[in-house]
């Protein structure tokens, strides 16, 4: 069998629960042999049962909890059973947890990872399916990271690989963003993937754990006409709307997806759109005040002069919808994707 | 066992550093604001004196006499409200931010409440023997987070010492204006064992206090105190809309600093005072001199 985002995440959870005692993982219905709602704890407190906690339904006690945990040396790690509940840890995120190290002058380590699965396109109505890391991306002192279904030869760091790594090595909070769909995707191997050249980077070359970015193009093409910028689960349209637009088109794009969407660090967007002078940002989150906006502004702040043509993919201003027909007018499509690029290669010519 | 002269010791340093604090705060010495714990000093010196030495505290806005209870230094508690470089924290927290040591503590009523049962939940595992107290006051059943906290705690067995400053008000809201039921019957409803003390006499409070962290040490379980008591000064700066007649009396009756000072020896009394008062004024005034906080990264440019 394939490997999948899901069964990387699992793998990932076990293997920092063996290397380090100091992990726990805390959530609601994470216990076998129900293994979470969307069973990314499979398996984990059999292997554990010691360090691994059934909770009440209490997201913000726990987020509390878990905060207390980590300033104490231990390194928790919290599920959020849908990402929609985030919202009820939102004081101890930005009031408490983001807030400790800095205010405290740096004297603490706050090392915790919270997981929220976001996301749409399974008709689980307005409260089940948002994308509501945006919300977060502002908060000075959280991390937010996505993992995408992409591995290449240099890092070798599926999402297990980056999630276990972040588990055992951040001194700081860190908000984890999976997507429901994502789950089901086969993680893509460098050799499953002949069209494409995958390359990766570390974001911060100081900074332990590693947070890649990956830069893709079409193998083999002329020099990419728009700059493609995605994360998480839009990862994976990206990389069908950029296939389809170079065999049918002869319209290049070249793709970058950074796996920390906060702290903004947008130098890869940046050297690429210096050379395109067109960009798309792709998410699955609200348009307005989304993860797109504050990229293009980082994007044409850093390139004074250059004309630069933009558009975001992202979902439509509004709350997401069960019925199926409506779901997919509001939530962004490859056709979305599509249509984007398009426009912006256009424009002018 | 703790003499009643260094508890006076203790309470006076506390008594003498907020006055300070509320005199110097006209003279525009201090930004931002503060909360003082005037009249509740008994509180802090009874309960934290009956800690050991790697134990925990997790407080709140009106966290001075806590810290200077622990022996937090007083040069840097002035200067953190001054915003100066040699504050606790550097300047960045200011008077309700604080972290020393053990102690911590955070401006938003509650939220340290489920931090708090997080790190004994820590202590438990790492089996420190290390007991957690959080400071809460009245106002703070309000909110929600706190019985998520208290669930957890019992459920879990974590060493947690809940300490309740009740002084029957929340800013200028009287408590039996915003509370139904009562303070006790919420913590037992979780199954966690109450003490109720209405006093402010520092010694006793500490007994009791020190029966509470035995039975925490040989359960593992949470317990909390009940500590009545009345506040003197303004919620924060000068906000006080209560009778100052009754104001009056609750001080003659109910002053930690002079019912411990009536069972001591009047000349060892008036020697701590001299002495404290020298020691209050020389931080302060070194506080003053000392440098403004900065940002090192670079940021100005
Ligand atoms: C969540 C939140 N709401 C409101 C406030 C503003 N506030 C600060 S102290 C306080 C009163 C708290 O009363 P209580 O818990 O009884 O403590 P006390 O001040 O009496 O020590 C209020 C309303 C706050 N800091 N945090
Ligand atoms: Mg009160």
């Amino acid at each position: 069998m394939n490997k999948t985002v899901l069964s990387s995440l699992n793998a990932g959870l076990l293997d920092a629960l063996s290397q380090d005692e100091r992990v726990y993982l805390l959530g609601e219905d994470i216990l076998d042999p129900y293994g979470g709602s969307f069973k990314v704890t499979k398996g984990c407190s059999s292997a554990f049962p010691q360090r691994v906690i059934a909770t009440p339904i209490s997201e913000a006690g726990l987020a509390g909890l878990s905060a207390g945990m980590a300033l104490r040396g231990l390194r928790p790690v919290l599920e959020i059973m849908f990402g929609d509940f985030i919202t009820l840890t939102f004081d101890q995120l930005v009031n408490h947890i983001s807030k400790f190290r800095w205010m405290y002058n740096n004297t603490v380590n706050l090392p915790l990872v919270i997981r929220a699965p976001m996301g749409g396109r399974r008709g689980y109505g307005p409260t089940h399916s948002q994308t509501l890391e945006k919300l977060f991306m502002g908060v000075p002192g959280l991390t937010l990271v996505a993992p995408v279904n992409f591995v290449e030869d240099t890092l070798r760091q599926e999402p297990g690989n980056l999630l276990a790594s972040i588990i055992l090595q951040t001194s700081d909070p860190v908000l984890f963003i999976e997507n429901k769909l994502q789950y089901l995707l086969p993680i893509h191997q460098p050799q499953d993937l002949p069209d494409l050249e995958i390359s990766a980077f570390s974001v911060d070359k100081r900074s332990a754990p590693i947070f890649p970015v990956y830069k893709i193009k079409i193998a083999g093409a002329p020099a990419a006409r728009v700059t493609l910028t995605a994360y998480g689960y839009l990862a994976e349209l990206a990389r069908q709307a950029m296939l389809k637009l170079a065999y049918e088109e002869e319209l290049f794009c070249e793709l970058i997806l950074p796996t920390r969407l906060a702290p903004f660090d947008v130098a890869d967007v940046v050297e690429s759109v210096a050379r395109t002078g067109r960009m798309v940002s792709i998410e699955e989150g609200g348009l307005s005040l989304g993860w797109g906006a504050e990229v293009i502004a980082r994007v044409a702040e850093s390139l004074p002069g250059a004309q630069l043509i933009t558009r975001r993919v992202a979902a439509r201003d509004l709350p997401v919808p069960a019925a199926p027909s409506l779901e997919k007018r509001v939530l962004p499509q490859v056709e979305d994707i599509l249509r984007a690029v398009r426009k912006v290669a256009r424009y002018g010519k | 066992m703790m003499d009643e002269l260094a508890l006076f010791r203790a309470i006076y340093r506390i008594r003498r550093f907020e006055e300070t604090v509320l005199e110097e705060f006209k003279r525009g010495v201090f930004s931002g604001t503060t909360h003082t714990s005037l009249g509740q000093e008994a509180n802090a010196v009874g309960v934290i004196t009956a800690l050991r030495e790697d134990d925990i505290i997790v407080t709140n806005h009106r966290c001075h006499g806590h810290y200077l209870a622990y022996g937090g230094d007083m040069r840097a508690l002035f200067a953190e409200m001054m915003g100066r470089a040699t504050g606790v924290c550097g300047g960045r927290g200011g008077s309700q931010h604080i972290h020393w040591r053990n102690l911590y503590s955070n401006g938003v009523q509650g939220g340290i409440v489920p931090i708090a049962a997080g790190m004994a939940f820590a202590e438990k595992q790492k089996m420190s023997g290390a007991v957690v107290t959080v400071f809460i006051g009245d106002g703070t059943f309000g909110e929600g987070i706190i019985y998520e906290a208290f669930n957890m705690a019992r459920l879990w067995e974590l060493p947690l010492l809940i300490v309740v400053e009740n002084n029957h008000i929340a800013q200028t809201t009287p408590t039996s204006l915003v509370l139904a039921g009562s303070l006790a019957s919420r913590l037992r409803a979780f199954d966690i064992p109450v003490a109720e003390l209405d006093s402010s006499d520092a010694s006793e409070i500490r007994v009791v206090a020190e029966k509470s962290t035995a039975f925490i040490r040989e359960t593992s379980r949470p317990a909390a105190l009940i500590l009545n008591t009345v506040r003197f000064g303004p919620h924060s700066k000068g906000d006080d809309t209560r009778a100052e007649e009754e104001m009056r009396l609750l001080k003659l009756t109910r002053d930690p600093v002079r019912i411990l000072a009536e069972r001591l020896p009047l000349e060892q009394v008036s020697a701590v005072r001299d002495e404290i008062n020298h020691w209050v004024a020389q931080a302060f005034s070194l506080a003053l001199a000392d440098p403004e906080a900065g940002l090192e990264d670079g940021l100005d440019e």
